[in-house]
């Protein structure tokens, strides 16, 4: 697709998303180019993952346009939208293998049903991809067998099976052990460059993801509160991005469940007794 | 699961099922019968067709022949109209009868064929122009009541008239004995041997009452 | 109030034609038996051969009590030798299709359910949408194809062994002749009326409990206890809707 800037392979303009009448996300304007790790942050809840179900077509918006160079998905059919979406892979944060499939046939998969490869040509590609991920030994297990960290990481081999220009991973970094968390990150920054793909990352998982990032939107109150390159954020004074960033327990972000005063559900006394 | 273990137990379930339907066909089922074979087609009318449906047997000497295809009603000669189908293999004379008749005491009904001695046969669509109707109960009860009735009538020879069916029988049968009883004393008043006579074979007729 | 009631029936109303469109798009994908074969035969032998067990011991079962009760019931009017009819055309005609069908429903239904649900709950449909791979067409039509494939065959087998079993019980246990156990069967069952209108039935019947079922699964919410409800339903309607198609057909079959 010939576009006139051809540095952002993506943009959402004006985006905006609700179910029915409630919008969780608006005036959503997120820029990404070619070979940049973008994280995309914010609280639980905030609407992160939406995001990725909106360039991914899973959900349409609202309002705005999601636009792949010059072209709207909204204007794509079902074929289009399958087109477009085998330029994309996508890492689920539970992995989502298929389970009546061992480890090399969910690798396998998008391969044989995209493209007409001999049956050994799909070997050596399944096989270089969980050497990849390091994994290549498991290669028969059923996913029942193996942990959690190695569901991710085939899953992270299938993604990336057919080398896709986008690459989205959503909260990839949840629930890792500390050797496993310095290996995904490794993995994505690699893969990045290796494909001279986009990738985007929704986390909150603030050291991992800095150390990787180019560029990072932070989402809160259903839009953008910050955007900038990590070392910006770092030093941003936006006091929910601070309290985020420094792991505060409370600021914009409240610690208490919006509900009645302490003072109503204990009955304590509102005059002060004499001493 | 290996591709071809696979592919063996489907195939072999797929064939279960077609084992247990041809199972169902032939063993269960009539269709080794007249399923396949070239057949002609026959009319006839008949008054009364009874419980005569579609698909019934049509045999000859209790060997079933053909079946019966439809059954509709001729508004111009106010009979029903049947026509069956015969085996190809089975000549007929086209003056053969047929009867409706009943399998068992009160079982299904079907068309029995009797052979005439006509050199012809018959062909498709030729008509069997001698034909029974099916024996209807309530016409055979009132038939053998009426019988009855008439055949006590006759031997008291006055006027005791239609007696009541059922078991009115006897008691018809003694008022009829009664009158006969008192038309003998009038008639053996003026011949006393006929009167004798007459009074002895009334005797002899209440005794076997 | 009327317009809670009012929006009960437009979400009915929109529900329906949801399925509707569904159930199209699935009979409109019946070329995946030759396309895709494997994805078919896998599913056949989840929901077929695995069935075999259930179906066959019912079938034999309700074989022996068909038999024992029209024995019991026939002998009184001296009619005995009829039991064989009396088994065959209650199977052919009736049981074999509806049995079979609620038991399907209870076995294979309710495991397609789940599957179909806890697929969704893990993300995999999703999962499968992103990589570009219709996931109706890849997972929910084989298995609805499956089905439909399927029913029939068990519920013939279902008729068969339950007719097998009247035969052990009636001439085996109970001493009725077995020539005229099987004459009797055969000059009562008609082959185009009983047996063909008793297939037709099953195939019916597959599509409906099928479809029922993955309907359910794929609608089912992705929790726990939204696969367990979904199970729930998927055994409701279909039993339900078995019987009702049952009479329906039975009244157009048999009618006349």
């Amino acid at each position: 697709m010939p576009s006139v800037n051809s540095e952002t392979v993506l943009e959402l303009r004006d985006v905006a998303f609700g179910y029915g009448e409630r919008l969780v996300l608006s005036g959503l304007n997120m820029r990404f180019k070619r070979g940049q790790v973008v994280a995309v942050m914010g609280g639980s809840g905030c609407g992160k993952t939406t995001v990725l179900k909106l360039i991914g077509a899973l959900v349409k918006a609202n309002a705005g346009q999601v636009l792949f160079g010059d072209d709207d998905i909204d204007t794509l059919d079902a074929k289009g939208v399958y087109r477009l979406r085998r330029k994309m892979g996508m890492l689920f944060q539970f992995g989502a293998l298929f389970t009546d499939m061992s480890v090399f046939e969910n690798v396998a998969f998008p391969l044989r049903e995209h493209t007409n490869l001999p049956e050994t040509l799909i070997r050596d590609l399944v096989l270089m991809k969980l050497n990849a991920v390091g994994l290549r030994g498991a290669r028969d297990l059923l996913p029942s067998e193996i942990s959690g960290g190695m569901s991710r990481r085939v899953a992270l081999a299938r993604a990336i099976a057919l080398d896709p220009q986008i690459m989205m991973y959503d909260e990839p970094f949840a629930g890792l052990d500390p050797i496993s968390l310095g290996i995904t990150a490794n993995l994505i920054k690699t893969f990045n460059q290796a494909l001279g793909a986009t990738s985007i990352l929704v986390t909150h998982d603030v050291p991992e993801s800095f150390a990787i990032a180019d560029y990072v939107y932070f989402i809160a109150n259903g839009g953008i509160a910050a955007e900038g390159t990590p070392d910006e954020l770092r030093a941003s004074k936006d006091p929910a991005v601070r309290q985020f960033i420094d792991a505060a327990p409370d600021g914009p972000f409240r610690f208490h469940y919006p509900g009645v005063p302490l003072d109503a559900d204990f009955g304590l006394a509102t005059t002060k007794e004499p001493r | 699961m290996k591709k071809t273990a696979l592919d063996f137990w489907v195939g072999l379930f797929v064939l279960c099922g077609f084992v247990a339907l041809l199972f169902l066909a032939l063993k269960a089922g009539n269709m080794s019968a007249l399923s396949f074979q070239p057949t002609y087609q026959v009319k006839m009318r008949f008054d009364n067709i009874g419980g005569l449906k579609g698909g019934a047997a049509v045999k000859s000497s209790g060997v079933v022949v053909g079946r019966v295809d439809t059954i509709t009603f001729d508004d111009k000669t106010f009979q029903a109209l049947v026509t069956i189908d015969v085996d190809k293999k089975f000549q007929f004379p086209d003056d053969s009868s047929a009867k409706i008749l009943t399998s068992g005491l009160l079982g299904e009904q079907y068309i029995g064929l009797e052979p005439g001695g006509s050199e012809q046969n018959l062909k498709s669509g030729d008509t069997i122009a001698m034909t029974q109707s099916a024996i209807v109960l309530e016409n055979l009860i009132s038939q053998f009541l009426y019988s009855k009735a008439a055949d006590s009538g006759a031997a008291s020879g006055a006027s005791a008239a239609g007696a009541p069916a059922g078991g009115a029988g006897s008691a018809a049968g003694s008022t009829s004995g009664g009158a006969s009883g008192s038309a003998g004393a009038n008639h053996g008043a003026a011949f006393p041997g006929a009167a004798a006579a007459m009074g002895g074979s009334n005797a002899a007729a209440s005794g076997a009452q | 109030m009327i317009t809670a009631l009012g929006r009960h029936v437009r979400s009915g109303i929109s529900r329906t034609g949801y399925a509707t469109r569904m159930l199209l798009r699935l009979i409109s994908m019946f070329g995946l038996m030759v396309t895709r074969p494997r994805l078919v035969t896998r599913q056949i032998m989840f929901i077929g051969n695995y069935s075999l067990l259930i179906i066959g011991v019912s079938g034999l079962f309700v074989g022996f009590v068909l038999g024992l009760q029209g024995y019991y019931t026939l002998s009184r009017y001296g009619s005995e030798a009829s039991v064989g009819l009396l088994v065959a055309l209650s199977l052919v005609r009736e049981l074999g299709p509806v049995v079979a069908a609620l038991l399907f429903a209870g076995r294979a239904g309710t495991s397609l359910t789940a599957e179909i649900g806890l697929m969704k709950a893990g993300e995999q449909l999703m999962a499968m949408e992103m990589m570009a791979v219709d996931p109706v067409r890849f997972v929910i039509a084989p298995r609805f194809w499956a089905g439909a494939i399927s029913m029939p065959i068990l519920a013939a087998i279902f008729s068969a062994v339950g007719i097998f079993g009247g035969y052990i019980v009636g001439v085996l246990l109970l001493g009725i002749d077995s020539g005229s156990f099987w004459s009797q069967m055969q000059g009562g069952v008609d082959v185009a009326r009983d047996v063909g209108n008793g297939v037709i039935k099953s195939i019916i019947f597959g599509l409906a409990v099928t479809f029922i079922a993955l309907y359910q699964g794929y609608e089912a919410s992705p929790t726990p206890e939204g696969v367990s409800r979904a199970t729930t339903r998927t055994v409701v309607y279909a039993s339900l809707t078995v019987l009702g198609l049952d009479f329906l057909l039975t009244a157009l079959m048999f009618g006349n």
